[in-house]
C-alpha cells in the first residue's frame, strides 16, 4: 500500500509549480516600481514609503496593474484581481501577496 | 430627489455646456491667434535648430535607422535626430509613452514655454487640445503584440490600454500639462495637421480660450512602415536625394518620416488680456472631401476657395502657398492646376518645404503651418529641399535653391489625406 501513496515531496513538483524560493521585499517592489512606472519627481522611494499611499507616490491604478502583473511572473504568486484598486500602500501590496505562501 | 433639485441640477447642467452656433454669444467671426509653436522634425528638433535648417533648405532624409528596413522596398525615412526621451519627458510617463507621444509632450512644452503661458494660471476649463492622429503608438503597439503572441497576455504591458490608440497623444498632453477644457482629435490622414486646427478653432469660438493643436507622428517600425509601403504612395529605392521629389520632373512618390508641430492657439481678447505676443492669426480654414468613386471635381479647389472666401480675401492677396506635394505625377498635375486656375500660371510662390522631412502622417499639415509662420514673421519663403526646378509643364513658380525674401502678409497652407480628405488654412502675419 506504501508504494501508491503520493510523495508529498515529489520531486517533480517544481516542474509543476513556479519556485517559490524568492519572497518579495519591499526593495523588490520599488524596484519593480521605477522600472514599471517610473518614479515621480520629489518622491524617494528608497525613504520611509512603506505606508505611503500609491497616490501620493505618483502611481495610478493603472501603473499598480502593470507592477502586479511583473510581480505575477518574476515571483510565481498569485494575487486577486481587484489588489490594484485595493492594496493602497506597498505594505498592503506586500501582504496580499504574502497571503499566497 | 426633489423637483427643485432636479432643476437646480438640470440648470447646473446647461450653463457648463459650450456654446453653439445657435447661441446668439457665438462668435462667428473670431479668428483665432498663434501665440506659440513647438516642432520636432527631421530637420530639427525645436524651432531655432529647425527654422535654420529649413531656411537653407537642408533635408533630414535619410536611410531607415531605427530598424532594419534593407528587405523593404523603400529605405528612406525622416527621423527626428538626437532626440533625448529622459530629458524632455518625466520618468514616470517613459513606461507609457510610444515614441511620437514622447516627441509630442516635448513639442507640447516648447510650444506653451513659446506662449509664455503657464496652465496653472489659467482657469480649470479654460484651455483644451486638438491633436490630429493615425494609428496611435504604431512601435509600442508593435512590441506589445509580439509580446503577446510570443510569450502570452501575462507579458503584454498594461499601458498598451492606451499607449498605440489614437487619442494618446491628445490625453497625454492634456494630463500632462493639465490643459483640461474640451479635448479631441481628428482621424484625416495627411490632411489633420490642418484639420485639427480647424476643430481649434471651432473650440475657441464656442469659449474655451486657448487651445493647443496640430499632429504629431511616428510609425517607423517593421508594422507601421509596411502600413505606409501598402498605400502605394511611397517612392522605391533608399537613395535620400532621389526619395522625395514633388512637382519635380522625377516624382515618384514619396517617403514617411517622423514630427510635426503643436501651435497654441487662443481668443484673440484673451491673448491681448494676458499681453501675450501674436505669431500670425488663423484667418481662413476649410475642409472637403471626395466620396469614395467620386464623379465630383477634385476637392482641393473648393477648400481653396472656401478657406479664402473665410479669410475674406481675394486670390491675388495671398503671398505664399505651402502646397501639399505628393510627388505623384497625376496628384501634383491636379495639384498644379488648381493653383493655375486660381492665381495663375506662376502667379504666386509655391514651396514644399516637406520635401526635406518627409510626409510625416498626422503630423504633416501641422508643421507646415509652423513653417508658414515663421515664414510670415521672417519675411522669408523656405525653399523646397532636393528640387532643383518644378516640371515646367506645371507652370508653378517653384521655389527651389535659396530662400526667397518677401514682405509677407499671408500664406496659403493645403494638404491632402487619402481617402478623400483636402484642407487649406489661411494665415495673416500678426
Amino acid at each position: 500500500m506504501t508504494t501508491v501513496t503520493p510523495d508529498p515531496t515529489p520531486a517533480t513538483s517544481t516542474t509543476l509549480t513556479p519556485p517559490r524560493t524568492q519572497t518579495l521585499t519591499l526593495t523588490d517592489l520599488t524596484a519593480l516600481l521605477r522600472e514599471c512606472a517610473g518614479e515621480e519627481e520629489g518622491v524617494d522611494l528608497d525613504g520611509d514609503v512603506l505606508d505611503v499611499d500609491f497616490a501620493d507616490l505618483g502611481y495610478d491604478s493603472l501603473a499598480l496593474l502593470q507592477v502586479i502583473s511583473r510581480i505575477k511572473r518574476d515571483f510565481g504568486v498569485s494575487v486577486p484581481d481587484d489588489a490594484a484598486a485595493t492594496a493602497d500602500t506597498p505594505r498592503a501590496l506586500l501582504d496580499l501577496v504574502a497571503l499566497d505562501r | 430627489m426633489t423637483p427643485t433639485t432636479t432643476t437646480a441640477t438640470t440648470t447646473t447642467t446647461t450653463e457648463a455646456l459650450p456654446r453653439s452656433a445657435s447661441d446668439p454669444t457665438w462668435t462667428e467671426l473670431l479668428d483665432p491667434v498663434v501665440t506659440g509653436v513647438g516642432v520636432a522634425s527631421p530637420t530639427g528638433l525645436g524651432l531655432e535648430e529647425f527654422w535654420a535648417a529649413t531656411v537653407a533648405g537642408s533635408s533630414g532624409l535619410g536611410p531607415v535607422t531605427r530598424f532594419d528596413a534593407s528587405g523593404y522596398p523603400c529605405g528612406v525615412a525622416g527621423e527626428v535626430p538626437g532626440f533625448d526621451a529622459a530629458a524632455h519627458v518625466p520618468s514616470r510617463l517613459l513606461p507609457q509613452t510610444d515614441h511620437m507621444t514622447r516627441l509630442a509632450l516635448a513639442v507640447a512644452t516648447e510650444a506653451l514655454d513659446d506662449a509664455a503661458v503657464d496652465p496653472a494660471d489659467l482657469s480649470t476649463y479654460a484651455a483644451g487640445v486638438v491633436t490630429a492622429a493615425s494609428g496611435g503608438g504604431v512601435d509600442f503597439g508593435q512590441r506589445e503584440l509580439q509580446n503577446l503572441h510570443a510569450h502570452g497576455a501575462d507579458h503584454v504591458s498594461a499601458y498598451q490600454s492606451f499607449a498605440w490608440f489614437y487619442a494618446v497623444n491628445t490625453g497625454q498632453v492634456s494630463i500632462r500639462n493639465r490643459l483640461r477644457g474640451p479635448c479631441a482629435v481628428l482621424v484625416t490622414e495627411q490632411a489633420g495637421g490642418l484639420d485639427s486646427l480647424g476643430q481649434a478653432r471651432r473650440t475657441i469660438r464656442r469659449g474655451t480660450p486657448l487651445v493647443v493643436g496640430g499632429g504629431v507622428d511616428s510609425g517607423l517600425s517593421p508594422w507601421g512602415w509596411a502600413a505606409q509601403l501598402a498605400t502605394g504612395r511611397t517612392s522605391t529605392g533608399h537613395d535620400p536625394a532621389q526619395a522625395y521629389l514633388p512637382f519635380a520632373p522625377g516624382a515618384a512618390g514619396s517617403v514617411p518620416g517622423e514630427g510635426g508641430a503643436l501651435l497654441v492657439l487662443e481668443d484673440p481678447a484673451a491673448a491681448a488680456a494676458r499681453g501675450a505676443r501674436v505669431h500670425a492669426t488663423l484667418a481662413g480654414y476649410a475642409a472637403t472631401f471626395d466620396p469614395a468613386g467620386g464623379s465630383r471635381p477634385d476637392g482641393l479647389r473648393r477648400a481653396v476657395d472656401l478657406a479664402l472666401a473665410d479669410a475674406g480675401l481675394a486670390p491675388h492677396d495671398v503671398d505664399v502657398v505651402f502646397a501639399d506635394g505628393a510627388a505623384l505625377p497625376a496628384e501634383d498635375r491636379s495639384e498644379a492646376e488648381v493653383l493655375v486656375d486660381v492665381f495663375g500660371p506662376r502667379g504666386v510662390p509655391v514651396t514644399v518645404p516637406k520635401a526635406g522631412t518627409g510626409r510625416l502622417a498626422a503630423g504633416g499639415g501641422a508643421l507646415d503651418v509652423a513653417t508658414a509662420v515663421l515664414a510670415l514673421e521672417h519675411g522669408t519663403v523656405p525653399p523646397t529641399p532636393g528640387v532643383a526646378a518644378a516640371d515646367p509643364r506645371h507652370r508653378l513658380d517653384l521655389v527651389t535653391g535659396r530662400a526667397r525674401e518677401l514682405p509677407l502678409r499671408t500664406a496659403l497652407v493645403l494638404a491632402r489625406g487619402t481617402g478623400g480628405f483636402h484642407s487649406a488654412v489661411v494665415l495673416r502675419r500678426a
